[in-house]
């Protein structure tokens, strides 16, 4: 199995290669494999250096810009383990962690189908909202939820946000809390990331959150 | 001129040396006061700023380095106390990248390298038994130099636009794309100004050991401290290089849009750190070359015997000097490299543990045969022999890749590096300056505070960096302003944090005991520890002359085999500054040549090369500006103004 | 301070020398080993550039080979009135050494004037790509080293019409010719790198 993982200042973007183009997949700081199966992780920056580190698993190979890098490794146990960028990448380096999340085949199976599927349109009219809030908001500049119209590239792709444990690049545990923090104010949480602070109406951020959270 | 004045002139001048005054005189205080006159530097400002006295530039060199190093303690002060606590509030990622950079920055450009070479320039020109350095204006400039790259860069951290890509200040990070503004220019030009510097006094330091050494001062005789020095001269001249040029392509990149490190224009990122290691690994042992020489030349006055193994000790010193450019890839082992590559370098990176094991057993060696003397030197080189076995240890183990991969830019290497810099360098050092502080200001160092500051510092350094091995294996990176509670590294960085303080007091007390002795230590006398190179030959400290007259070397131990009178050499001029110059091998007298006088011209020119530097951060067209003035005082430097020392 | 007893006497020994006695020239030496390990690093990294980019020269057409032969031919055709000069120093002839730092000056000023038509004869610019940038390097390093050695030659010549020509200005006119080799010898090796690896 080959992931495409590719550096950013300060996440890291995922992409499960595939031969057939809809089976493509691409996610963000949170690297799920299956246990006892070989898996290649195909290195690149876009930006600055980075280097890919998991303690328990592999040691470091960084990520060059303008040049590819491999590591081959496996996970014989099922658990979550946490990785850190190695290599000084400015102001946020601190702040780039990733976990990898090895589960049996049938269970990675099951999770790259539930991933690969979009966004199911919201039901209740808080996340309907919500939505709207999204889609009218600056965040469609950079993010995208597929089955919606955005379509941003630059950041985290959101499509099944609230499957991952921690957001801001291993920074905050997922949950409503850290969720609406980090919309309204970034920059106090990891300064100088990439993501402006959002000025968002309380009631919208509710329903914005709400329909995040519901990204599942 | 007419050309058969200039044979007038020279006829006139072999006149006047016939029937000029000697230091052959049998009268001592007369020659005294004729050669304190000669070579005296004037009282007052003037004469401060004009000095080529190798011992007061010297001086202050070492006082502009300890300066230098407190900065960056204080620096690292600061990380810890924000490091103590997960998730710490004390600086923001901001001030905690410049910091860590001014830190490392300063501590190898700054204060390491630079504070060797200092010693140096004070201690070789005794040792070699001669009157001043070679080039001693050329010394003078080097240390403007020096200060004004070191106040550049501090300056501009204090105006907080200080630079926050690290000492490694790897590209493409540190290129026009990522790190807009000054900041990353002021550390590629304190690279040009400190490497100018390292550079001026290696030069020195070579002919100064190659030319002017004692008269039957033959190889196989000069002090092991000497050839520590030459050879670390050697490395700094054959590494600097690397990173000038480095450096020189980054600024280009960063101001006139060259593209050596751009992959987008056929540049590639992995030449600057070629570039950066093949200097960054030879610094290290820049560093710990001068420090086993000093330890080889301590250990005979604290072990009442020759030091074990000298031919082999030389050996060893020279390998080090060679393999050390051998090693520089396996700082990128978690780049993209060849298998083959990789192997070659862990190869390398093992051998040089060969001669470096060598040293260590011929030290014990000594240490066990002779009748050791626990003063405050001796405990430092104790000191050093336990933490630098422990820092070559884990040396050889990150050098194995598999292992590397792992602890490469974790906390486990940052504790390695310090077990090797502060153990193998620093400790030394503190040692050595325990050791010649005599010879500096004619005082000694007390010996009770000496006591408490090695076993502060050593108890302090090793609670404080050990643990830093642990926090490395349970994954925690280096350069992380700060780290999340879940992680649990928090007892453990606030226990280095609380050694940290330990170890900063160590230092304060050393300064203590420094500004202490300097009024109020015991007078020294020439030779407080009956030590048996020519440094202790002469008064402490020395007079302008350094010797009344040359000494001649009979033996490896020059004052140990000659106790009852030491054999000089005569006839060296009084009424002008005069040494003797000695072939390269066998140190046979060939010339008395004069040595250059004070000069306003050196500082003129380090003042126009700092405009220069400093004007290309913002303009390319401040090089060619900026070279006019520095022109006009290169020349006047080197101009004849006429006096004897000029013509001659 | 110890007794002393005096063994040697120096005052017989001249006050200069030439060549390895003089500690000028070990420093000249130590200079010359600085500047070709910059050279040594800058082509190297030439190679490494040309390596990782697998085509070479990059987008532009090899340089001309006009000015930079003349460059050549200029420096060699130096070589003998450079060793005749540094003879006539070191048998302190004013005459000869008066002649030949004139000759030298004007040798070390031709190079540097049809230096002025070799950066544009390189075809290709130093922000247009790596290739370009280190092209501009190298030749831009060289001609530092030109320009430094000709004003070092210009001060000397001067210095030998004045009353300070004499004694030990003639080891450092010997010294100056020493350097100049060096110079020479640098181009010949940049000139092949320049110009004749994007031919290859």
């Amino acid at each position: 199995m080959t992931l495409q993982v590719t550096g950013h200042q300060w996440w890291w973007e995922i992409t499960y290669q595939d031969p057939s183009p809809e089976r493509v997949l691409r996610t963000a700081n949170e690297i799920h494999i299956p246990t006892g199966r070989p898996v290649r992780l195909v290195l690149n920056s876009t930006d600055v250096i980075h280097s890919m580190w998991v303690p328990n698993l592999f040691g470091k190979r960084d990520l060059l810009p303008g040049l590819q890098t491999v590591i081959d490794f496996q996970a014989d146990k099922p658990g979550v383990y946490r990785g850190q960028c190695a290599e000084f990448c400015g102001l946020q380096h601190a702040r780039m962690g990733f976990l990898v999340v090895a589960e049996p085949p049938e269970a990675f199976d099951a999770w790259r189908l539930a991933q690969l599927r979009a966004a199911e349109a919201p039901k209740e009219p808080e996340r309907q909202r919500g939505e709207q809030v999204f889609l009218r908001s600056s965040c469609i500049m950079c993010h995208q939820v597929r089955g919606t119209p955005s379509a941003g590239r630059v950041g985290p792709e959101l499509t099944h946000l609230a499957t991952r444990q921690f957001i801001a690049a291993g920074t905050l545990p997922m949950n409503r809390g850290n969720l609406a923090g980090w919309i309204t104010d970034p920059q106090s949480i990891k300064p100088g990331a990439n993501m402006p602070m959002t000025q968002i109406p309380p009631r919208d951020l509710q329903d914005l959150v709400s329909y995040l959270e519901g990204l599942r | 001129m007419s050309v058969t004045e200039s044979d007038r002139l020279k006829e006139q001048e072999e006149r006047e040396d016939a029937g000029a005054p000697r230091d052959s005189t049998a009268d001592e205080a007369e020659l005294h006061r004729v050669l304190s006159e000669t070579w005296g530097t004037k009282p007052g400002f003037w004469g401060w700023i004009t000095t080529v006295d190798h011992k007061l530039i010297g001086r202050r060199y070492i006082a502009t380095t300890f300066f230098f190093l407190f900065l960056a303690g204080l620096a690292a002060m600061v990380m810890r106390a924000q490091l103590a606590q997960p998730e710490g509030q004390v600086v923001g990622p901001d001030l905690y990248n410049q910091l860590f950079t001014m830190h490392g920055t300063t501590m190898m450009f700054l204060f390491a390298v630079s504070v060797m070479e200092a010693v140096a320039v004070f201690i070789i020109p005794l040792v070699m038994g001669t009157r001043n350095i070679a080039f001693p204006r050329l010394n003078a400039f080097s240390y403007w130099v020096f200060l004004f790259g070191g106040v550049m860069v501090w300056g501009a951290f204090f105006l907080n636009i200080g630079p926050d890509v690290g000492w490694f200040a790897y590209v493409p990070l540190s290129g026009p794309e990522f790190s807009p503004g000054k900041r990353a220019d002021f550390w590629a030009q304190m690279i040009t100004f400190t490497e100018v510097a390292a550079l001026a006094v290696a030069v020195e330091l070579i002919v100064t050991i190659l030319k002017q050494r004692a008269p039957g001062m033959t190889l196989d005789r000069i002090p092991l401290f000497a050839w520590a020095m030459l050879v670390t001269a050697f490395m700094v001249m054959f590494a600097m290089p690397s990173v000038m040029v480095g450096s020189s392509m980054l600024i280009m990149d960063r101001l006139v849009g060259t593209h050596f490190f751009n992959p987008a224009e056929g540049g590639d990122v992995l030449l600057w750190q070629h570039l950066f290691w093949f200097f960054g690994h030879p610094e290290v042992y820049i560093i710990f070359v001068p420090a086993s020489g000093m330890i080889s030349v301590m250990l005979p006055a604290f072990t009442r015997r020759p030091v074990f193994g000298h031919l082999a000790l030389v050996l060893s010193v020279i390998s080090i000097g060679i393999l050390s450019f051998g090693l520089w890839v396996h700082h990128m082992f978690v780049t993209a490299l060849p298998q083959l590559g990789e192997s070659f370098f862990t190869a390398s990176s093992m051998l040089i543990a060969i001669p470096n094991g060598i040293q260590i057993f011929c030290w014990v060696a000594t240490i066990v045969s002779g009748k050791p003397r626990y003063a405050t030197p001796m405990l430092f080189i104790i000191g050093f022999i336990i933490t630098f076995v422990i820092g070559g240890l884990t040396g050889v183990m990150v050098a194995s890749v598999p292992l590397d991969t792992q602890v490469h830019d974790s906390y486990f290497v940052v504790a390695h590096f310090h077990y090797v810099l502060i153990g193998g360098a620093v400790f030394p050092l503190l040692g050595a300056v325990y050791y010649w502080f005599p010879k500096f200001t004619g005082r000694m160092m007390s010996e009770r505070l000496g006591r408490w500051n090695f076993w502060l510092a050593f108890l302090g350094f090793n609670a404080a960096f050990f643990p830093m091995h642990l926090l490395g294996l349970w994954g925690m990176p280096r350069r992380i302003y700060t780290y999340q509670p879940e992680l649990n590294w928090g007892d453990m960085n606030l226990f280095v944090s609380l050694a940290a303080v330990v170890v900063f007091a160590s230092f304060a007390l050393f300064l203590w005991n420094v500004l202490y002795s300097l009024r109020h230590g015991e007078p020294a006398g020439d030779n407080p520890w009956d030590a048996d190179t020519l440094e202790w030959a002469t008064s402490s400290p020395p007079p302008a002359y350094n010797f009344a007259h040359i000494p001649v070397v009979t033996a490896r131990e020059p004052l140990w085999a000659e106790r009852r009178a030491l054999p000089v050499a005569v006839g060296l001029r009084t009424d002008m500054r005069e040494l003797v110059i000695t072939s390269v091998t066998e140190a046979r007298p060939e010339l008395r040549e004069s040595s250059p006088d004070p000069s306003i011209w050196p500082l003129i020119s380090a003042i126009a090369l700092t405009g220069l530097f400093i004007g290309s951060i913002f303009t390319p067209w401040a090089v060619v500006y900026g070279s006019i003035p520095l022109t006009i005082a290169l020349t006047a430097w080197f101009w004849p103004k006429g006096d004897k020392e000029d013509e001659a | 301070m110890r007794p002393m007893r005096p063994v040697q006497d120096l005052s017989g020994l001249p006050s200069y020398g030439f060549g390895t006695k003089s500690p000028v020239w070990w420093g000249t030496l130590a200079f010359v080993a600085i500047e070709d390990g910059g050279f040594i690093v800058a082509i190297a990294s030439y190679l490494y550039i040309a390596f990782v980019n697998r085509v070479w020269p990059l987008r532009a057409p090899p340089p001309d080979l006009g000015p930079c032969t003349a460059v050549l031919v200029l420096l060699l055709i130096s070589l003998w009135p450079n060793w005749w000069l540094d003879r006539a120093a070191r048998e302190e002839n004013l005459r000869k050494v008066r002649i030949g730092m004139v000759v030298m000056t004007l040798l070390a000023t031709a190079p540097l004037i049809v230096r002025i038509w070799e950066f544009p004869a390189l075809n290709v610019l130093w922000d247009t790509n790596a290739y370009g940038s280190i092209n501009w390097l190298l030749l831009g390093l060289h001609t530092i080293h030109l320009l430094t050695d000709w004003g070092d030659t210009l001060v000397l010549a001067v210095l030998m019409f004045t009353r300070h020509g004499h004694g030990k200005r003639f080891s450092d006119v010997s010294d100056n010719c020493f350097y100049w080799y060096f110079v020479i010898a640098s181009w010949v090796v940049l000139y092949l790198f320049i110009y004749f690896v994007p031919r290859l």
